[in-house]
């Protein structure tokens, strides 16, 4: 580990409150450690949930890591904290240029380009250009408004992520395979890593924001936690940890020693139930991840 | 105390528990005990309460309330945990086959007495 990232990670574990979290991932992504970067993205997002920088900037390791889905959920949240952000409007201008739909890239870079001055976006503003002239579909893009706090949501559906080259377009099928099938398996269902590192699925709360990543930066820690509560207490291997909510019901078990499943539903759903779920969603887990071993 | 006690030993009698506590959950420290020999209260109780503030954190990341009742479950037993008032949290350690659901609903009203 080099020194300023040493620095930074002890400053960080010294006082978890502080902001340093946004320069020592910004540095890790940039020496291309995308896993530890986006760990210490998410736990800055969890602890600083309405920072618009923080979701932009775990905007950015996605992107990075090539999972434009998520890059954009986070450019889109960034968005919705900070309808002006300059990154948040650069990284969804480049996503929807990458995805074929150079007219809504240039919206964003053009309006990216009102609060920043930077010479790399007057030369993507160029380039965006051309493309929309070369599709022959130049819209009067000055009369296009913004995207509006709220209006940014509704995009969600529109971009054709299948569309997307690079990474991003070989991991984004595999992982829709994932929970194929299953009620949830995209805001219900989320799979992790022994890090808590997400691998596939997704979890929304009951307003919609996609919270994976917060919740994941927990999760390895409960399983932690839960393997060595029951073996301590001579309990043997831990099966399973649930929580009863008034609003919600939540599982965690391990589909294999390397993996974590959650799973939540809304309080219809009894513990018990959830818990069956949770085994096929598990079944499912282990086949994929022994697909994609 | 000796009320706590008399609570606790209610949920003890459900079949397969092997002890309950009463544990603040802040710092993981017993309030009150009523266990079978072989079990470590002090152990029971940091354990759990650690385990049940992470949930907690996890929960409230979801966007989910805070936890009523919170279930490990492991090869050869479980540990199942209600919060109470003052923010303790009443704890049992059961057996493997041990009636869980009943165990449940004893600990809701183990903690709704404790106040």
């Amino acid at each position: 580990m080099s020194d300023p990232i040493r620095a930074m990670t002890a400053e960080l574990a010294a006082e978890p409150g502080s902001l340093v979290f946004l320069d020592l991932a910004e540095l890790l992504r940039r020496r291309g450690q995308l896993a530890a970067a986006l760990k210490v993205a998410a736990s800055g997002v969890a602890r600083y949930p309405t920072l618009a920088d923080a979701h932009d900037l775990r905007a950015r390791i996605h992107s990075d890591l090539g999972d434009s889905e998520a890059a954009f959920d986070a450019w889109m949240d960034a968005l919705e904290l900070d309808p002006s952000h300059v990154g948040a409007h650069k990284g969804l201008g480049f996503l929807y240029f990458r995805a074929h739909d150079p007219v809504r890239a240039l919206r964003h870079l053009e309006t990216a380009l009102t609060r920043s001055d930077d010479p790399g976006l007057h030369a993507a503003i160029a380039r965006v250009r051309a493309a929309v002239t070369e599709a022959d579909q130049a819209p009067p893009i000055d009369d296009e408004p913004p995207p509006a706090e709220g209006a940014v949501r509704a995009m969600a559906g529109d971009l054709p992520f299948s569309l997307v080259e690079g990474p991003a377009s070989s991991a984004t099928p595999s992982d829709s395979d994932l929970f194929a099938g299953f009620e949830g398996a995209r805001d219900g269902l989320l799979l992790l890593d022994a890090q808590g590192m997400r691998l596939g699925g997704g979890l929304r709360d009951a307003d919609g924001a996609d919270v994976a990543d917060a919740v994941a930066a927990h999760l390895a820690g409960v399983s932690r936690e839960a393997a060595r509560t029951a073996r301590l207490l001579e309990l043997g291997a831990w099966a399973s940890v649930s929580a009863e909510c008034g609003d919600g019901n939540l599982h965690l078990c391990a589909p294999t020693a390397e993996a974590v499943l959650l799973t939540v539903r809304d309080s219809s759903i009894p513990a018990g139930r959830l818990a069956l779920l949770a085994d096929r969603a598990a079944a499912a887990a282990r086949r994929w991840l022994g697909g994609t071993a | 105390m000796t009320g706590y006690r008399e609570v606790l030993e209610r949920v003890s009698a459900v079949g397969g528990i092997r002890g309950t506590m009463l544990v603040a959950a802040a710092d993981g420290i017993v309030v009150a005990e009523s266990l079978m020999d072989g079990i470590d209260g002090r152990a029971v109780a940091a354990l759990t309460a650690s385990l049940v503030g992470r949930l907690r954190r996890t929960t409230a990341s979801a966007g989910l309330q805070a936890p009523t009742v919170m279930h490990l479950r492991a090869e050869n037993g479980s540990v199942l945990a209600v919060p109470a008032a003052g923010d303790l949290l009443i704890v049992a350690v059961t057996e493997r086959g041990a009636n869980l659901g009943l165990a449940r609903l004893e600990m809701l009203d183990a903690a709704r007495q404790v106040a």
